[in-house]
């Protein structure tokens, strides 16, 4: 999913630069000695409507493996032996009014050919103020399934996306359009139940009816269809914390994401999760370190493949079967001293045979050592490596290094 | 146990259970993001409030977790005490977003932004992160100046009136005695480190400003190079040749800074590292605001006379 939009990219940067210019321009009237009232200017007040920041990923590498893009399969992954800039953010955020909050996120990346691509990841609305614990979110957004499919590719620990998130929700993950609505439970300890309805077509629904579908199935894509609410992607999701001691924190997800796929009419795909992540930090820890922590998701899919030709052979007719995927990831990371993370990535991925033979669909491990270097919250340099078997390809080596910088409005953490 | 017994049992367990029921539904819940802001918030609120802190004494207040717990927190507030001026910009915002709860939105009447109506110092002319990561509002780390912290009371008085107008007169009167006790302490304090009026100090992190502007003492040097930079060893050989030259003689450290490099640099200097601790319940026996100051005072001022 990506197109080249020079008008798109153009205005953005306009609309970025005047925005500068006008944070520029607040200092000069709240450069005062202490004391004094502050009274910011129109233009600074005009640009404190929204935080605007800027945030850029730089990749360089090797890797035995001269097709890097068949062994680096996500979207935001390096996937040149090189260097390749995977994807720049540029983030728009604030109160929309008393009622809503509006986030938009729109991607700016070269593709392996150094084309630049422009994608409106994410742009919606969230509620402030329904009552009995509600919230709703309207608009485009990464679907809330287990841990890491809802970050953007900065806020991950490691340079790649894990396998299984690439084999079930494709190289960008999954996001579309749709609403989310989410209750917080009133339980003493933190739980939270979401529901999310989603369209079911796009490039961004693999496993769903995607264009991509192909893939996976190796059938004819008959065209998407939304025929009745029960074509919609529906992604139930309930997530609980735990206090274990006043430095150990514990949070256990449960999600499922249900909807049509489009192998054939009626034909339908389950994808269930697991996803748990433990932290501990001492009581007096500086900058928030040290730290440890571990991070879990499992994931299986049960894809019904409709009988239907083969999309490479017309003569060849795929049978009425069921195919059935696995696979999980688990991080530890390790915060030696302020800004400085060791991690270590495990990566499983099974599927169970089936008529048409899939390479996204094979066996396979990977393990990924890592060490990432903060300077401030502003920047990071990683250096990772990867071990990778494809059992049936064989075995290969990568070495990825991985520059981050981010401008303008600080990027608060989530847990 | 007979049935006159179990009776009695159960009537006394519904009087319990209503008493606690009623007394929880009529005191008001405060958050204050910091164990400091939650002093205050006692001294103000009294019986009638209670009182919970998100980041512990010992934790750096720049780097909280954005805890799942802290969200049910804040999802049944009736009041939020925040520092402003950028402190918790890193961690608050995602909380209160999923906290979802109105009564504490940015412009309700249950949401205490203490850097209102304080003198702030150090409010940048640039914005420049070449700098370090310097609030753009200013220095946060205010409330360890004794007149800030009778700014940030009136502020929490007001809204604690706001918030539950049939305890007014309760906050009104607390937060008289506290303007007088913290009149009376003041004057203690000022006495107590009149002596070393002058003196040349060196911290950590840019945290004791407001501090040494109030009593009349000099930052002489940081630790860290700019805010939020972690020190180098040329920074800290500069910071051994000032000390010498000025003959600073001490290093105040926070829990939550790190002590070894304040150690290398005493080394060098024969200074003295001082645990020191800007929130309550950090350093031992520092309960309230005052004896937070107390400690503070009272140690830097042996620290200076050389005891
Ligand atoms: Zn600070």
């Amino acid at each position: 999913m990506r197109l080249l939009a020079t008008t798109t990219n153009l205005s953005v940067a306009a609309m970025l630069c005047a925005a500068q210019l006008t944070a520029q321009q607040t200092p000069d009237t709240t450069a005062t000695t202490p004391g004094t009232v502050q009274q910011p200017s129109a233009t600074a007040r005009a640009a404190m409507y929204m935080n605007i920041g800027f945030t850029a990923l730089v990749d360089a590498g090797w890797s035995t493996e001269p097709d890097v893009p068949s062994l680096q399969l996500g979207d935001h992954d390096p996937r040149v032996r090189g260097f390749t800039i995977p994807n720049t953010e540029l983030t728009l955020d604030g109160a929309v009014d008393p009622y809503f909050k509006g986030f938009s996120n729109i991607v700016f990346k070269l593709d392996e050919g150094g084309e630049t691509g422009v994608e409106l990841e994410e742009a919606y609305l969230l509620t402030t103020s329904l009552p009995a614990n509600l919230q709703l979110k309207l608009g485009q957004f990464f679907t809330e399934f287990g841990r890491q499919n809802p970050q953007h590719p900065h806020s991950w620990a490691f340079v790649d996306q894990p396998l299984v998130l690439n084999r079930m929700f494709g190289p960008e993950g999954l996001r579309s359009q749709g609403m989310r609505l989410s209750w917080l439970a009133p339980t003493p300890f933190y739980t939270e139940a979401m529901l999310g309805v989603m369209n079911s077509v796009g490039g961004t629904t693999f496993s769903f009816q995607s264009e991509e579908s192909p893939e996976i199935h190796g059938g004819v894509v008959p065209g998407p269809a939304v025929e009745s609410p029960g074509d919609m992607l529906i992604v139930p999701r309930i997530v609980s914390s735990f206090e274990l001691t006043g430095t150990q924190t514990l949070l256990f997800g449960v999600s499922a994401a249900l909807g049509p796929n489009n192998s054939g009419p009626s034909a339908r795909t389950r994808i269930f999760g697991v996803d748990a992540y433990y932290k501990w930090k001492p009581a007096a820890a500086q900058q928030g370190f040290p730290f440890v922590s571990l991070q879990v998701e499992g994931l299986a899919r049960r894809y019904e493949a409709a009988e239907r030709e083969a999309a490479e052979d017309a003569s060849i007719l795929l049978p009425n079967e069921t195919l059935r995927d696995r696979g999980w990831y688990g991080q530890l990371l390790y915060g030696i001293r302020p800004r400085i993370v060791a991690g270590l990535r495990a990566d499983v991925v099974s599927g169970d045979e089936a008529s048409f033979a899939s390479e996204l669909r094979t066996d396979r491990f990977r393990l990924s050592p890592n060490v990432t270097w903060y300077p401030t919250e502003f920047s990071k340099i990683r250096l990772q490596y990867n071990y990778d078997d494809r059992k049936s390809v064989g075995t290969d080596h990568s070495v990825w290094m991985q520059f981050e910088f981010l401008l303008g409005a600080h990027a608060s953490h989530k847990f | 146990m007979n049935k006159l017994t179990a009776i009695k049992l159960a009537t006394v367990a519904l009087i319990a259970l209503a008493g606690t029921a009623a007394s929880s539904a009529a005191r008001l819940r405060v958050v204050a993001t910091t164990p400091d802001l939650a002093a205050l918030a006692r001294e103000i609120g009294g019986s009638a409030v209670e009182v919970t802190a998100l980041a512990k004494p010992t934790e750096d207040p720049h780097y909280v977790d954005a805890k799942p717990s802290h969200i049910v927190t804040l999802n049944r507030a009736d009041v939020l005490i925040e520092g402003g001026a950028e402190l918790e910009l890193g961690w608050l915002p995602p909380l209160l977003e999923s906290a979802r709860n109105s009564k504490i939105g940015s412009t309700a009447p249950g949401r205490v932004v203490a850097s209102q109506g304080i003198r702030m110092a150090e409010i940048p002319t640039t914005f420049d992160r070449s700098r370090g990561d310097v609030h753009s509002l200013g220095n946060p780390h205010f409330l360890i100046d004794p007149l800030s912290a009778k700014v940030v009371a009136a502020n929490i008085a007001t809204h604690f009136a706001q918030a539950d107008p049939a305890s007014a007169a309760l906050y009104r009167a607390n937060l008289a005695s506290f303007m007088a006790r913290i009149d009376a302490k003041l004057r203690q304090w000022e006495g107590q480190l009149a002596p070393f009026r002058g003196a040349k100090i060196v911290t950590y992190h840019k945290d004791f400003v407001y501090f040494a502007s109030r009593f009349g003492l000099e930052v002489l040097e940081t630790l860290e190079p700019k805010p939020g930079i972690a020190p180098s060893p040329a920074h800290l050989a500069q910071v051994i040749g000032a000390m010498k030259a000025a003959n600073a003689r001490v290093i105040l450290v926070q829990p939550y800074q790190n002590r070894r490099t304040a150690e290398t640099v005493a080394r060098q200097t024969g200074a003295r590292v001082l645990d020191i601790a800007q929130q309550p319940g950090a350093r031992r026996n520092t309960t309230t605001y005052f004896d937070m100051m107390d400690y503070m005072v009272t140690t830097l001022a042996t620290a200076l006379r050389g005891g």
